[in-house]
């Protein structure tokens, strides 16, 4: 999915927790999140830390899309 | 008689479904599960089972594939098995991930079975033997029977033939062979081409795989402009599922409206995807879909808009066909508003 709207000249980023998997598929813009069944919290951290968490990691999703890049890139959180 | 040893998920080694996929790994003495069939007819003992949840090795596969390595340590093993793996693509990416670090380890040959639609596929069949698999395990018996007929070859030091009559992905090896028919490269290369020229079908003796990349789409100049659409593959929709996506294997896809709201509610929105526990979805979702997040950054001027729709569908078992018609749909939507970038969170 993706690739087909990043195909059309829009810009994508990526959340996925299996980085891997994403830059096989061919992603170029990816940030991690910390697991699958809750990429943005995890539930038996304080709500505060989850909210953080959350807040940040989608901001660096943000900041990605206006990053110019070269090659796949996996922005750091 | 040589040894083996085999590798499970959390279901297969019956353990539990999706509520115990955090499994950290375990090593049993003999065989469970799938590990007995394989037992019958292999020409080795299995004299171990590890059980391992696909998320705790999806979300720490360094972490995870060191204490494995860990256990395995000091034990004498001719060959390593894992799944066989059918369709679940956080398994293939598990089988797949094991079974590398075990062959560079411990140098003895490896061999799994995973549905060509799963991403384990290619991202391992350089790697290791990769039997093509069923996409259901409803196909155990027959999977299970070809991962063995391999492995007795690999432990008999039986010749591997090429990927196609053995039923593997190729790994992109070329191998020196005499042929059967003694034909010379020149003769078949003459009358590949005589084919080719009467619009006869052929068989190219050396593929080109076919790369698909898409062009890296340039940055937003100016995010305080932009307008920003939240897609996802976590199957988060409203409590009644009004568009019926499917919890696996969708075809389906919905949008929701969104316009000033703050975050999704558990109990108005839950998710549908049926490859990982949804507790934690369910009581909260945004921790798939981070509308809350995307509100307050919006509000603090961090960038433009949010569109105002978000985008939904399950990402298990779908296929990749699917999923690029699903999303050539959802585009002109994303156009008609002129959004200009999009965040995609996959589970």
């Amino acid at each position: 999915m993706v690739k087909e709207i990043e195909r059309t000249g829009i810009p994508v980023v990526h959340m996925c927790n299996l980085i891997p998997v994403s830059k096989t598929v061919g992603a170029n813009r990816m940030v991690p999140t910390i697991s699958i069944p809750y990429p943005l919290g995890d539930p038996s951290t304080p709500k505060e830390d989850q909210w953080k968490l959350r807040y940040h990691r989608t901001k660096v999703a943000i900041q990605a899309i206006a990053t110019d890049v070269q090659e796949q890139t996996v922005f750091s959180v | 008689m040589k040894k083996a040893i085999v590798y499970l998920n959390q279901f297969f080694g019956q353990i539990g479904g999706e509520e115990k996929a955090g499994f950290e790994p375990e090593i049993r003495e003999g065989q469970v599960g799938p590990a007995m069939q394989m037992a019958k007819t292999l020409h080795a003992e299995v004299t171990h089972t590890i059980i391992c949840g696909d998320n705790c090795m999806g979300s720490n596969p360094e972490e995870t594939c060191a204490k494995i390595l860990a256990m395995l340590d000091g034990l004498e093993f001719d060959i390593f098995l894992a799944g066989p793996a059918f369709q679940a693509g956080r398994y293939t990416v598990a089988c797949g991930l094991i079974c590398k670090a075990v062959k560079e380890k411990f140098g003895v040959p490896v061999v799994t079975s995973m549905n060509v639609e799963t991403p384990g596929v290619n991202m391992f069949r350089k790697d290791m033997y990769i039997l093509k698999g069923a996409n259901s395990a409803a196909k155990m018996r027959k999977d299970l029977s070809n991962m063995v007929t391999l492995a007795n070859k690999l432990l008999d030091g039986v010749a591997i033939g090429p990927a196609e009559e053995e039923g593997c992905f190729p790994r992109g090896i070329r191998h020196q062979v005499w042929r059967k028919d003694g034909k010379p490269a020149s003769e078949r290369m003459i009358d590949m081409l005589l084919k080719k020229v009467n619009g006869l079908p052929f068989v190219t003796e050396m593929p080109i795989p076919k790369i698909d990349r898409v062009p890296i789409a340039p940055a937003i100049k100016d995010l305080k402009k932009a307008k920003i659409a939240l897609l996802n593959t976590g199957g988060i929709v409203p409590v009644d599922n009004p568009d019926r996506i499917q919890s696996a294997s969708a075809t389906r896809w919905g949008r929701y409206s969104i316009e000033g709201a703050d975050g999704l509610e558990g109990g108005v929105f839950k998710t549908v995807h049926a490859g990982f526990d949804p507790a934690a979805a369910d009581a909260d979702p945004d921790v798939i879909t981070p509308i809350d997040a995307l509100r307050a950054l919006e509000k603090e001027g961090f960038y433009g808009a949010l569109h105002n729709w978000f985008y939904t569908t399950v990402g298990t078992g779908t296929t990749e066909s699917e999923a690029a018609r699903m999303a050539r749909e959802i585009v002109p939507y994303l156009k008609e508003d002129c959004v200009d970038a999009v965040i995609m969170v996959s589970t």
